[in-house]
């Protein structure tokens, strides 16, 4: 469905993104794990439209993305959730969700109510500002937000930053639902535990490459991995 | 959702008040005008308030509610205002004003209102021109280049070879003006509403989400360039015909009075109302405008007693160093102005009374447990 051919982004002189490829099969969860600074929020952006690649080429459904505005990338169907939630604060949760479904001119009735279904938390607090909701409660808005505008492709950026281990578990509860009623899914993770145990595919980024390929499962049995980013196991 | 329809629907009742009221306060002006003195003080804060209404609403679309700090209001003001004094000189009175470049070279005369539209179409013309170079830059960058724009266009206007259409640095005058405070205020209040449509508007909220957080706001896809650009000229159009508005009150128009203090002006109002409140700039405006053309006034004119005591302080300029101390005090204990950014609406008040009566009944019911406690 996302096809990332030799991409490549610097920011001045500092290679953040060194030539990667990598592949994202429709209604797949894919994910991208790796430290930080490994380049994985950089390749996400350059997806959405919001940095230019230096060279490379993305294509999405046969079609390319490449130097394309962002407003076009969401309009084709890929909304990305960025990093650290980015809700609005001053404007209510609605208002919220009437902005993921900005560039759409059809009604809204059904999937506010399929993400108020999703998020029946949201419901109860349509009303209320933005900023004054909890964390986890601000992370499902900037889900539902993003699902507003109707996603084939929905790309995350740490959806589990700075929340609790049991909020952090039902957000990846709600992942796999968004995934099972068919919007692929393309993650990015520190937690790579929650991470792997989810995806179909995995990627791991180390300083602007990608330095290995498997199966979620395949990398969460992988020693070299547990070591370098689960925590060695005490013998 | 059934109880966001009831919401829904309580709101829109007291929308309805709303409009009441303010239609009310219309027909009470018409009636006063017929019954006090014409040239009373009362209808100069009137008129003026409505027109800096007008212009501190439109200034509060840009700062307030897409979060461009822009300095440039004085400058579209100029524009809104020579645009509609220069269309509307009758032909025969044009050799008068134009003594010195020979009656000038525009030799027709547009109706009023098509004058004070033009105005406005001019003003959002040049604030598309600017926009270009000018919206790419950030906070500060952004007022100090608008503030500069409005400086260049107030030397231009004022240039000599431009005099044939500008007049020069030489008033323009002679132009129609307008006698009754109902028509500064229903122009004002015409345009608060179109404004008031916007912001609620899905084009208010884009505006909304690029002031809260541009980067999400381009992530969902709003095209953040295009976006800044409308509401920078649907402000600049505004100020255009607040312009023409002022030009008709002071009956005399001339670039050299379009400096960044009048900014400056608004700016304040626009402060002390509530940033990002459209109530909060009316009402300061009507307020501003009271004091300090009417209320302080006395401050002005020396003072002696019966007895002969003359009151020290109470001289030429003295009304200015108050109204400042005033300000001051208004800025240290209301920092996010009278009105913050809530809305004055009967919906509001009527929700706040009933939330402090169950507040004060809760507390009444609490002494009376506690007094009670201390019986036992």
């Amino acid at each position: 469905m996302l096809k990332i051919k030799n991409l490549q982004v610097n920011y001045g002189g500092i290679e953040a993104v060194r030539n990667i490829s990598l592949e994202v099969p429709e209604k797949s969860i894919v994910t991208l794990i790796g430290a930080n600074g490994a380049g994985k929020s950089t390749t996400l952006r350059s997806v959405s439209g919001l940095v230019r690649p230096t060279a490379g080429e993305i294509t999405f459904l046969g079609e390319s993305l490449t130097g394309l505005p962002t407003t076009e990338i969401v309009k084709r169907g890929v909304t990305l959730v960025p990093e650290g939630r980015r809700i609005f604060p001053d404007m209510t949760v609605e208002e919220n969700l009437k902005i993921g479904a900005y560039l759409r001119n059809d009604s809204l009735t059904e999937d506010m109510n399929w993400v108020y279904d999703l998020f029946p938390r949201l419901k109860e607090r349509s009303w209320q500002l933005g900023g004054t909701l909890s964390g986890g409660e601000q992370q499902m808005l900037a889900v539902g937000r993003a699902l507003m505008s109707r996603p084939k492709l929905l790309m995350m950026d740490e959806p589990s930053l700075g929340l609790a281990p049991l909020i952090v578990r039902g957000i990846f509860d709600i992942i796999r639902e968004i995934n099972k009623q068919g919007v692929t899914i393309l993650l990015i993770e520190q937690n790579a535990n929650m991470a792997l145990q989810t995806a179909d595919i995995a990627y791991v980024m180390e300083t602007g490459r990608i330095t290995r390929k498997g199966s979620g499962k395949e990398l969460l049995a992988d020693e070299s991995i547990r070591e370098a980013y689960l925590g060695k196991k005490k013998s | 959702m059934e109880q966001n329809m009831l919401r829904k629907k309580r709101s829109l009742k007291y929308t309805y008040i709303d409009c009441a009221i303010i239609i009310g306060l219309f027909v009470l002006l018409a009636v006063l005008e017929n019954i006090m003195m014409p040239t009373h003080i009362f209808f100069t804060v009137v008129k003026k308030g409505a027109i800096y209404a007008l212009l501190a609403v439109s200034m509060n679309l840009l700062n307030g509610f897409t979060g461009l700090f822009s300095l440039g209001q004085a400058g579209f003001m100029l524009i809104g205002a020579y645009t509609y004094a220069i269309f509307t000189i009758p032909l025969e009175m044009r050799e008068s004003v134009y003594m010195y470049y020979d009656g000038g070279i525009i030799n027709f005369t547009l109706p009023v209102v098509v004058a004070v539209i033009l105005a406005g179409i001019m003003a959002a013309a040049f604030a598309f021109l600017i926009g270009w170079p000018v919206l790419r830059l950030k906070s500060d960058y952004l007022a100090i280049a608008t503030l500069g724009f409005a400086e260049i266009i107030r030397a231009i206007f004022q240039w000599d070879k431009l005099g044939v259409i500008t007049n020069g640095a030489n008033l323009l005058r002679r132009y129609p003006k307008f006698t009754s405070a109902l028509v500064p205020c229903a122009v004002a209040a015409l345009c608060i509403a179109i404004i008031l449509l916007l912001i609620n508007s899905s084009y208010g909220r884009a505006f909304k989400a690029i002031r809260d957080d541009e980067i999400a706001a381009e992530a969902m896809g709003i095209n953040l360039f295009r976006h800044k650009q409308m509401s920078f000229m649907t402000s600049s159009f505004f100020a255009g015909i607040g312009g023409a508005l002022l030009a008709m009150f002071q009956t005399t128009v001339q670039a050299n009075a379009f400096k960044s203090a009048m900014t400056y002006e608004i700016l304040l109002i626009v402060v002390i109302g509530g940033i990002g409140s459209v109530s909060g700039s009316v009402l300061a405006s009507f307020l501003y405008i009271a004091a300090s053309e009417w209320w302080l006034r006395f401050l002005d004119s020396p003072m002696v007693l019966d007895n002969g005591f003359q009151v020290p302080l109470l001289r030429v300029g003295f009304r200015k160093v108050v109204f400042s101390v005033v300000i001051m005090i208004i800025v240290l204990f209301y920092s996010r102005g009278l009105m913050g950014d809530k809305e004055l609406r009967t919906e509001n008040v009527v929700n706040g009374f009933r939330k402090s009566k169950k507040k004060l009944r809760e507390w009444i019911s609490d002494r009376r447990k506690k007094n009670r406690e201390v019986a036992e």
